[in-house]
């Protein structure tokens, strides 16, 4: 942080007042429960990118991650009457070994191919999940309502959710940049560019890839349980689909991918545009919101593979303030 | 008894192997934009869904079974995959996977919207086709229309393989996927290529979306359906191989069908993606793979 200049760290100071007072100032709950989405999809693209984005594995199937971690809470909490908060960490728990045993195996498999992979473990486990009598199948869990309150994690005003959205996220940062900045961080930033002589070193790429899996997999879930709590409802249909695996990893590309705050940007953009035009054109079930969506992501994919954190450096030269967290500036530099 | 259940078993064997050899032309489209160029197509199943659409139409508005239009439907279609390739891929080839993944992502998504606006979500029919009803065979029955589209499905796979193995250009296409710098230098022009590889792709999928539309509901997601089983065959088959994916595709079929008949119908895409892992994992060429 030593080369943050003044302007950044005014600029940060009122980010910071403006995210903490926004659901005090701002009371409708459309808009904070708008707010908390943009949170909660930019915590999953910050999970996302530790995988995706640094280790350069992409993955199509987080949203099994982002499953199991909300079956996982919900079950300990219909079934053994534990609080969410415990499920959550429990979820991230079980989510992670689920992790390092999916990517034992298939981290041997390069580019397309885990892609591939991810999404086909991910449409097993919607199978199998949709099919479990145990876990209430394509039914869903319903959680219960009452009591609320800061233990059974359930609130009747938006604002709660709205600081532990904000809290989640800040921890999957900060998780995120820890990884950056320690070994791991340069030897995953190894393996992605050049996984050969990341290897001739002597770099273990599946140990290292498996540390990106498990951290990645462990704050997605964390994500999952949040989501459950807030929903209080979940199906494999809105837990376990591709769809969902495309859209966190989407909000990473957006961004840009291998960035710090690029997932954050990313979230911004793409709830903003998922919510506009389902309000302004997607009540009529035409599929203009699904036109403007794909429009949008040809538009980023075609024009800016760095996403918009890219092109945002693109335009105004690299500011520091980025530039901090963005790995391509730190490669070769001594740790 | 035991008679009846060998009825019951054939019939099962030879429904997989019909829906199989559709699968297997969806995938020949796809393995070839694979083989040529290393693009995965997510946005495949909707050319099978716009193959679907223009049998629709063709009744609805002009009262032409799918039969009869599928020749214009194949062409406007192969136009269309060309125009995919010229607007949109051209400008990702030497792009990260990731641009590559997420603009045919985002293909599928938007052909999907445009097809709820201008079409409606509702699921439609073809009716009164010129091949109809069931023909019965010592003892085992067939639809009509599925014996119609395994046909056609195999003609217009073969085809395709004659293409690629007997005519200059077919041959010209085949180099570009085995090295795009020593056809280059051949004097093949590999822009072309692609967007060859790209129009035969969609005619591929489009024609199996006229076959199978008189007996599948059309509706604008119904590409959904096609695009993961199409990736399984083409990665059983082996990438950029259509003599593979042809095979793969009736594995497929059976794998999909005998799974459905005696685990469940609702198991039965686990069971392919099950596969698809095992291949992907243990046999990565898959059972015809080049590279």
């Amino acid at each position: 942080m030593k080369n943050l200049k003044s302007g950044n760290i005014g600029l940060a100071c009122l980010a910071t007042v403006v995210v903490l007072s926004f659901p005090l100032l701002v009371t409708q709950p459309t808009y904070q429960n708008f707010a908390i989405l943009v949170l909660m999809a930019a915590q999953l693209g910050v999970a996302w990118n530790i995988l995706g984005g640094y280790a350069g594995q992409v993955s199509l199937g987080h949203a099994v991650f982002f499953g199991i971690g909300a079956y996982t809470s919900s079950m300990l909490v219909t079934h053994a009457g534990l609080s969410p908060w415990f499920g959550m960490l429990a979820g991230g728990v079980v989510t992670s070994l689920f992790a390092l045993a999916i990517g034992w195996p298939c981290f041997r498999l390069k580019g397309h191919y885990f892609a591939m992979a991810t999404i086909a473990v991910a449409e097993i486990m919607q199978v199998v999940i949709s099919n479990w009598d145990y876990l209430e199948g394509a039914i869903g869990i319903y959680l219960p309502m009452a009591p609320s309150g800061f233990k059974a994690f359930v609130f009747t005003s938006k604002i709660p959710y709205y600081y532990i959205a904000l809290g989640l996220l800040l921890f999957s940062l900060l998780v995120n940049l820890a990884i950056e900045r320690s070994h791991v961080g340069y030897y995953l930033r190894a393996i992605k560019d050049e996984p050969e002589a990341a290897r001739s070193l002597g770099v273990s790429l599946t140990r290292y890839k498996l540390v990106a899996i498990a951290a990645s997999s462990f704050l997605t879930a964390m994500g999952g349980t949040l989501y459950a709590q807030k929903e209080l409802f979940i199906d494999p249909p809105s837990m376990l689909s591709t769809q969902l695996s495309i859209k966190i990893a989407l909000i990473a590309i957006l961004g840009g991918v291998g960035t710090l705050f690029g997932p954050v940007v990313g979230a911004i953009v793409l709830i903003t545009i998922e919510e506009m035009s389902r309000i302004y054109f997607g009540s009529s079930g035409q599929g203009t919101d699904m036109i403007i969506y794909g429009a949008i992501i040809i538009v980023v994919a075609v024009y800016s593979p760095s996403g918009l954190i890219g092109l945002w450096r693109q335009a105004k030269g690299a500011l520091p303030f980025w530039r901090a967290a963005a790995p391509q500036a730190k490669v070769g530099e001594p740790s | 008894m035991v008679h009846l259940s060998t009825e019951l078993l054939l019939q099962t064997l030879l429904s997989g192997i019909l829906i199989g050899l559709i699968y297997a032309l969806v995938a020949v489209g796809l393995t070839l934009i694979f083989g040529v160029m290393d693009v995965v197509n997510f946005a495949h199943g909707e050319f099978v869904m716009l193959g679907m659409y223009g049998a629709f139409w063709g009744m609805a508005l002009f009262t032409l079974d799918p039969l009869v239009t599928l020749p214009l439907t194949a062409l406007l279609l192969f136009g269309f995959g060309v125009l995919i390739y010229q607007v949109v891929i051209r400008r990702i080839l030497t792009a990260p996977m990731l641009s590559q993944i997420f603009a045919t992502f985002g293909m599928m998504i938007l052909l999907r919207g445009l097809a709820q606006f201008l079409w409606k979500p509702d699921n439609r029919l073809v009716s009164h086709s010129l091949v109809d009803g069931k023909i019965a065979f010592s003892g085992l029955q067939f639809g009509g229309p599925q014996l119609m589209a395994g046909g056609g499905a195999i003609v217009v796979t073969l085809a395709v393989w004659l293409f690629l193995n007997r005519t200059r250009l077919g041959t010209a296409l085949e180099a570009t996927a085995i090295d795009r710098e020593a056809a280059t230098l051949m004097g093949i022009n590999t822009q072309s290529m692609f967007a060859l590889a790209w129009g035969i792709g969609a005619a591929c999928a489009g024609i199996a979306g006229v076959l199978l539309s008189t007996f599948f509901p059309i509706f604008p997601e119904v590409g959904a359906n096609f695009v993961l089983i199409a990736f399984v065959v083409v990665v059983l088959g082996g990438f950029g191989s259509v003599a593979g994916a042809f095979w793969a595709g009736i594995i497929v079929g059976e794998v999909e069908v005998l799974g459905g008949f005696l685990i469940g119908p609702t198991y039965k895409t686990a069971l392919v993606l099950t596969l698809f892992l095992l291949v992907l994992l243990f046999k990565p060429k898959g059972l015809m793979g080049k590279a």
